[in-house]
């Protein structure tokens, strides 16, 4: 499972990095980013899964099989 | 080095007249029927918008009225999100839905950027200040706000019934900007005055808005002024030495965003912190459930967020245009009632209930596309500080007297009296 973030349509909410710290960041104005690779190892899934479905502008895309 | 004289009095003169713009009659009084009449400034919204606002999404999602010289209200979270998204035909010119449209020369910048800015000015307009607001950044803010909550608590020692709104909630957004602003904190009292004018004196007659608005402008050039005199590390000192393009901002930028910065986050931050008191007094098993689990604070502020969203937002229509089933005219009002959104039950399970552990919260208290509350952040640790302060040394209260507590009305909702007995 990979994580992915649109960023023409990321406003900088923030939801991400709040709920799943260990897979997302913020730059330097804010805007979420995947941290490393964005793989995401199996026992982090629910949290990947919470972020996606708490992002408000549905930015963030999570592919599975990856 | 040249003398900044942008700031010298025959600069900004001219603003202090009469503005240009196009001024609507004000229309007053009960509602005769809210899918055709509504009005956001009377006492039967503030007392309870939310059953409007429900009825007007079954039978009429996109309301009209003439009174503010015509405009819509939209209370599907799918139109809301829609409009929030299309800078297209949706002007930020004005946000604040009232008699007075300010004239279509002020776009793309708008009275205050980057709030009231379209499009392509917004971009720079706000990149410039969204570093100050990350959630790092405004965690610098934190121990100072908790300190405080502290100080207001202590404060309360030995009373049985409190306001947790003019006692407690108030204090806390006017301290921290007021610091991140560079104002003195015994100004505070004056910042709610201009607040209060510029959100819910909607209906003011146009010479009392013009003088209110004008004392606003001298309090803020006045800071202006002693910012120059005496540079800090401030959000005053930066905007005064900040750059666009290699040009320093113009006074009318500098001042609109700090209007903006002042006004934004003080009746927005106080009414979500007041509106959270208010059902956590109202609902003993939800208090008592965060006094015992604190770790779900931070889902339960969401919902609280989510429920009592206090910020509506306003939008200028561009041209003639058909949405939503509805014909459009240029320069109508459209309100985008994020409250409404939060409650549609098209977009969320349980709608009308607070659900403190809900973990799928996709709302919008804070709007939606480019225009995200910039201070998103900072309002998020404001709330959890005071509402975990407050939890931790008054595990214990409820509603003094349910009658007493009164909500503002306009685009910011929440309890500007809030009566609260402290323990059993």
């Amino acid at each position: 499972m990979k994580l992915q973030i649109d960023v023409g349509l990321c406003q900088g909410h923030g939801r991400c990095y709040d709920l799943a710290p260990s897979l997302f960041g913020d730059d330097e104005e804010g805007y979420g980013k995947v941290l490393g690779d964005g793989a995401v190892p199996p026992e982090k899934e629910d949290e990947a899964r919470r972020a996606e479905l708490n992002c408000p502008e549905g930015a963030i895309s999570l592919i599975e099989g990856t | 080095m040249a003398v900044d004289n942008r700031f010298a009095q025959q600069h900004w003169e001219k603003r202090n007249g009469e503005s240009p713009g196009i001024r609507s009659e004000i229309v007053t009084g009960p509602v005769a029927n809210w899918a055709t009449d509504f009005s956001h400034a009377e006492p039967e919204w503030a007392a309870d918008p939310y059953s409007i606002q429900d009825d007007l999404r079954q039978r009429c999602p996109i309301a009209h009225t003439n009174r503010f010289g015509g405009g819509w209200l939209a209370t599907r979270y799918e139109d809301v999100a829609a409009i929030a998204h299309d800078t297209e035909h949706f002007s930020s010119r004005s946000i604040i839905m009232g008699n007075f449209r300010p004239p279509r020369e002020l776009a793309p910048a708008g009275g205050s950027p980057p709030i009231t800015s379209d499009p392509p000015f917004h971009h720079d307009a706000r990149t410039l200040l969204l570093p100050a607001f990350t959630k790092t950044a405004v965690g610098k803010q934190e121990p100072a706000a908790r300190q405080l909550c502290h100080s207001l608590i202590d404060a309360l020692d030995g009373r049985d019934v409190v306001d947790g709104a003019a006692d407690y909630a108030h204090h806390i957004p006017v301290r921290v900007i007021a610091d991140m602003l560079g104002f003195p904190a015994q100004d505070g009292p004056q910042f709610r005055e201009f607040a209060k004018n510029t959100l819910e004196g909607i209906n003011l007659p146009t010479q009392e808005r013009v003088t209110r608005k004008s004392a606003l402008f001298h309090y803020l050039l006045a800071q202006v002024h002693d910012h120059l005199e005496n540079p800090r590390d401030d959000l005053t000192t930066f905007l005064i030495n900040a750059e666009l393009n290699g040009r320093k901002l113009d006074v009318s930028h500098v001042v609109g965003t700090m209007t903006l910065l002042l006004i934004a986050g003080i009746d927005t931050t106080w009414s979500a912190i007041g509106a959270s008191l208010w059902h956590l007094a109202k609902y003993p098993r939800d208090r008592e459930r965060l006094v015992a689990e604190p770790e779900l604070l931070p889902t339960a502020m969401e919902e609280f967020l989510r429920a009592y969203a206090p910020v509506t937002m306003a939008r200028l229509v561009k041209g003639d245009m058909r949405f939503g089933g509805v014909d459009m005219k240029a320069e109508d009002w459209v309100l985008l009632s994020f409250p409404a959104a939060n409650r549609d039950p098209a977009h969320f399970d349980r709608a009308g209930e607070v659900v403190i552990d809900r973990e799928v919260n996709r709302h919008a208290a804070f709007g939606l596309g480019i225009h995200r509350c910039l201070g998103s952040h900072l309002a998020r640790m404001e709330l959890q500080v005071a509402l975990e302060v407050w939890l931790q040394r008054i595990p214990s209260f409820s509603l003094a007297d349910p009658s007493a507590v009164s909500w503002s009305a306009g685009q910011v909702r929440g309890p500007r009296a809030l009566p609260l007995r402290i323990g059993d």
